[in-house]
């Protein structure tokens, strides 16, 4: 049972330290890292909309409103073109990036983060007016996981306008370092993947909701 | 929006008020008082000796994945003495409290806990072995091990490790403060809704369990994408992935396990936490609520927790056999698919917790069937050890001996396992002992593989061994206690006895109950061993200093560096040829580790970022549970704040220059040289390993335990 039986490298010509070794690709290191912690929220709202189907049963409106009563598709309409509006012109920002160009990439980014400030509106105005007709969380279970569901993803969006933010000002003052294009790579990662949960959002909470 | 409380609550302190403090309680009084002496006692050394700013350089701020792993172990091994404290309260008050005519102390009608006081303990006992000690522990091996298996300088994110070290501490810290500031929850460790609710828990014990669960889950996602990184991404060259140690595939598996199910415990406690702060509607009874949810959404985290706590525990065992059996580690490729395979199911078999709950025959069929599909794998595992072992020169040293604990444990903790899985049994010892009994054995068997893998790599950390008498006479004693203990435990499953009693109506249990305690005596006593062998490790551990290749048999990477491992682990980074590198290198005397010229090392600097934010989330889970606003709000300001501030540092690293590589690496070799002779090449490139093979029937090496090889060679 020797471990060398199976080894087909010859002994003479080993090559034992890897001299000079340029170390790992820090950038790819870092993005795979962000895809396992999109990962771990993809679980979250894995968990929630499980959660959203085991509460959409008649029982759980609890003598409270069903979902086809209140929802308004035009502020969901709104909240899909704007969001991916806003991650279409991100993504004229990473062209930007690739052409090392830091006006374009820092325009583009204040305009995506724009569209994503007026989604957080459309998406509060329309819960505001929820509130205002009396739908609050409290009202029922199926109402609990409903506004879960859309202000947990309104608070990726915030998170997503907050850290536009942070690059823009991170871009003027130290260009296109390592740090910075890590950063925002995972950005787009990141705001790519909230217009992927969005079309999750409006499919089961807006569409199948209006139709419940 | 906030639900309306019961009791006081002010805006400058929330719900904590004088009375939150249990002065009236004799027990906690007096452990208050040792706690705050032992606080006392190390402050004032720390300050006397002047050893403030080597805490601070060397260990608060460090982003060392070898530091925070000893960092880790600590807190694992501090909530360990913590969860058996709770344990001996159990097992006292249960001797106690038999019959209608046991007296009662303390306030208590019988025994000395009353029934408020004995179920925070069985919850804090089940929540801090579970996350707080297990979970450490082992987190803390993977941190240490890992990087040195795949030749890697650190982890893949220095920085993110640290701040998932911090998070589980001040989690830790919060469990422990719930002993003195109000209580903690009183329900058992996995919680039940809607008993969890606010209606019907209304203090802050529900509070305390709910945020420092929360705190841990959010440590340990952040370790386990780290974990992963570092094996996917920071291999050294030639280290494909059928080179990779055993140890390492298992932490692969143990992470990918965590990545995906700890979210999901996230959203089971947010859920509840929703409830019991804005009330929702999730788990309530009524108003459309559904509780089912609640346990379906924790138990789709709690079972594959368990595998993400075994999964580890196995790996110990694969690399501890084969080092002491002297022998490569018999079908590798089949142990790593049993890993994965155990991994995989172990989404799919949430539901056994709960058969007797409003599942029909057909469900809990599939859950049955799933469950009983796990045997298959682990026993698989069984059978590669016993194989490795066969024909092997095996050495009966204490990790050795650990290890074949845990393989003992786990054939019997498997087999009672396999009786669980059949529902049908279950409508009989549902939240029986039998049950308790069963995954005491499998908890025992991470515990012991833990103690196994400390024996075993300690001096690879510390770079001496830890001594052998005191050592196997805390083994024994554990062998002793566990046996006594947990066979008894199964007797009294077997008549009938549920767990979580407070109160044993029937007098016939009474001798079971103290056989248990005089298991628990022997517990005592080995923890009083297991202080005199750390004692007397670190007063001989001149005597006891280890080269490299500590054991004479190491098989991987992480015996082809110095011990104690510098900061930057390899001089150079390693080039790996074969599947046991290590072993290969010295069948082909290949054991040099000067391989010349250093170059500078590129690492990151220290920062106290993580540091402060697992403080500040400490403050964060302080004012939830108060429901201190301002408090609250202004921790979530300023770890924002902090967040965005550290992304503006540019200066995280820096590069260790190569004339201070060759001075640390022939300072190791002076020290090995010291003691013995050296070889007179000029040069000096020679040191410490294991002496040169020359075996054709195996693995040779050193047999004799006692003196390890690291004669010097000459080049």
């Amino acid at each position: 049972m020797s471990a060398s039986a199976a080894q087909k490298v010859d002994p003479a010509q080993a090559t034992l330290w890897a001299r000079h070794y340029a170390g790992h690709d820090m950038i790819g290191t870092r993005t795979f890292g962000f895809w396992l912690y999109m990962l771990t929220d993809a679980m979250v709202y894995a968990a929630l909309f499980a959660s959203l189907g085991v509460l959409s049963h008649a029982v759980n409106l609890a003598g409270g409103p069903s979902p086809s009563a209140f929802i308004n598709p035009i502020y969901a309409y709104g909240e899909t073109i704007t969001l991916f509006l806003s991650v279409l012109i991100y993504g004229y920002s990473m062209v930007a990036l690739k052409n090392g160009n830091r006006g374009a990439v820092i325009g583009s980014m204040f305009v995506a983060m724009l569209l994503g400030i007026v989604y957080l509106v459309i998406a509060g105005v329309d819960i505001g007016n929820m509130f205002a007709h009396g739908i609050f969380p409290q009202v029922s279970g199926f109402l609990s996981i409903f506004f879960t569901i859309i202000i947990y993803h309104a608070l990726h969006i915030l998170v997503g306008v907050v850290w536009m933010l942070v690059m823009m000002v991170q871009i003027a003052r130290e260009g296109f370092s390592a740090n910075v294009i890590y950063r925002l790579i995972n950005l787009r990662l990141f705001w790519h993947f909230q217009a992927v949960i969005w079309v999750f959002v409006f499919t089961f909470v807006y569409l199948q909701g209006m139709v419940a | 929006m906030l639900v309306h409380l019961q009791g006081p609550w002010s805006p400058l302190l929330g719900r904590l008020t004088l009375q939150q403090i249990p002065y009236h309680v004799p027990i906690l009084m007096v452990t208050f008082i040792v706690v705050a002496i032992l606080a006392a006692v190390v402050l004032a050394a720390a300050t006397y000796f002047g050893k403030w700013g080597y805490l601070w350089r060397e260990w608060l701020t460090t982003v060392d994945h070898k530091k925070i792993g000893v960092m880790y172990i600590l807190l694992g091994l501090i909530m360990l003495l913590r969860g058996f404290a709770d344990a001996l309260m159990i097992r006292t008050q249960q001797a106690m409290a038999v019959g209608p005519s046991s007296p009662g102390e303390m306030g208590a009608v019988h025994g000395y806990l009353t029934p408020f006081h004995l179920g925070q303990i069985f919850t804090a006992h089940g929540l801090i072995m579970v996350v707080f000690a297990a979970t450490p522990l082992l987190v803390g091996l993977m941190n240490i091990i890992v990087p040195l298996q795949i030749g890697a300088r650190d982890m893949a994110y220095p920085y993110l490790n640290a701040l998932g070290l911090w998070l589980t501490t001040a989690g830790a810290a919060l469990v422990m403060l719930s002993l003195f500031v109000g209580n903690f929850a009183h329900g058992g460790w996995y919680g039940f809704v809607p008993y969890f609710e606010l209606p019907y828990s209304p203090g802050v014990g529900v509070d305390y369990w709910m945020w420092t669960f929360q705190l841990s889950a959010i440590g340990t996602s952040l370790g386990s994408i780290n974990l992963i990184a570092t094996i996917v991404k920071m291999r050294a060259p030639g280290m494909t992935w059928m080179r990779l140690p055993i140890f390492t595939w298992a932490s692969l598996s143990t992470n990918l396990i965590a990545l995906t199910s700890f979210p999901v415990l996230m959203v089971a406690l947010a859920l509840l936490g929703l409830d019991r702060y804005v009330g929702t509607h999730f788990y309530t009874a009524g108003m459309g609520g559904n509780l089912m949810l609640y346990n379906d959404l924790f138990w789709v985290w709690g079972h594959p927790e368990v595998y993400f706590l075994i999964l580890p525990a196995f790996g110990i065992m694969s690399e501890i056999i084969p080092t002491f059996s002297e022998k490569t580690l018999f079908g590798s490729a089949t142990l790593v698919l049993a890993s994965f395979a155990i991994g995989g199911v172990s989404w799919g078999v949430w539901l056994h917790h709960f058969f007797t709950m409003a599942a029909t025959p057909s469900v809990n069929s599939f859950y049955s069937v799933t469950t009983m599909l796990v045997g298959i794998p682990t026993g698989v595992k069984v059978f590669n050890w016993i194989f490795t072992m066969y024909r092997g020169r095996v050495r009966y040293e204490l990790p050795m001996l650990w290890a074949l604990l845990a393989l003992f444990l786990l054939l019997v903790g498997g087999m009672t396992g396999m009786m669980n899985a059949f529902a049908s049994n279950d409508y009989m010892w549902h939240n029986g002992l039998f049950v308790v009994a069963h995954f005491h054995l499998m908890v025992l068997t991470i515990a012991a593989s833990i103690f196994g893998a400390v024996e075993y790599w300690f001096p690879k950390v510390f770079g001496f061994k830890l001594e052998q008498k005191w050592g196997t006479w805390f083994f024994w004693f554990m062998v002793i206690g566990s046996g006594i203990t947990f066979v008894t435990m199964f007797f009294l499953g077997f008549g009938g006895m549920t767990r979580r009693l407070d109160y044993i109506p029937y007098t016939q249990w009474s001798p079971y109950l103290h056989i248990m305690l005089l298991g628990m005596v022997f517990y005592v006593v080995a923890v009083l061993f297991f202080v005199a062998h750390l004692y007397v490790s670190l007063r001989d551990r001149v005597k006891n200093r280890a080269g490299a290749d500590v054991w004479g048999t190491g098989r991987s990477l992480e015996w082809a560096t110095h011990s104690p491992v510098p900061a930057y682990n390899f001089a150079i980074t390693p080039n790996v040829n074969a599947r046991d590198e290590w072993t290969w290198r010295k069948e082909n005397g290949l054991t040099e580790l000067h391989p010349g010229d250093y170059e500078g090392i590129h690492m990151p600097k220290n920062t106290g970022v993580p540091l402060f934010l697992g403080i500040l989330f400490m403050g964060l889970g302080f004012a939830l549970i108060w429901r201190i606003w301002w408090l609250a709000l202004l921790c979530v300001a300023l770890i924002v704040a902090l967040i965005i501030i550290r992304s503006f540092d540019r200066d995280t690293d820096m590069t260790i220059p190569a004339h201070a590589v060759e001075q640390v690496e022939s300072g190791a070799r002076d020290e090995m040289s010291a003691t013995m002779p050296t070889a007179g090449v000029r040069g000096g490139t020679v040191i410490a390993h294991s002496i040169p093979q020359s075996g054709t029937g195996g693995i040779s090496g050193s047999t004799t335990s006692t003196s390890p090889s690291w004669a010097p060679m000459d080049r």
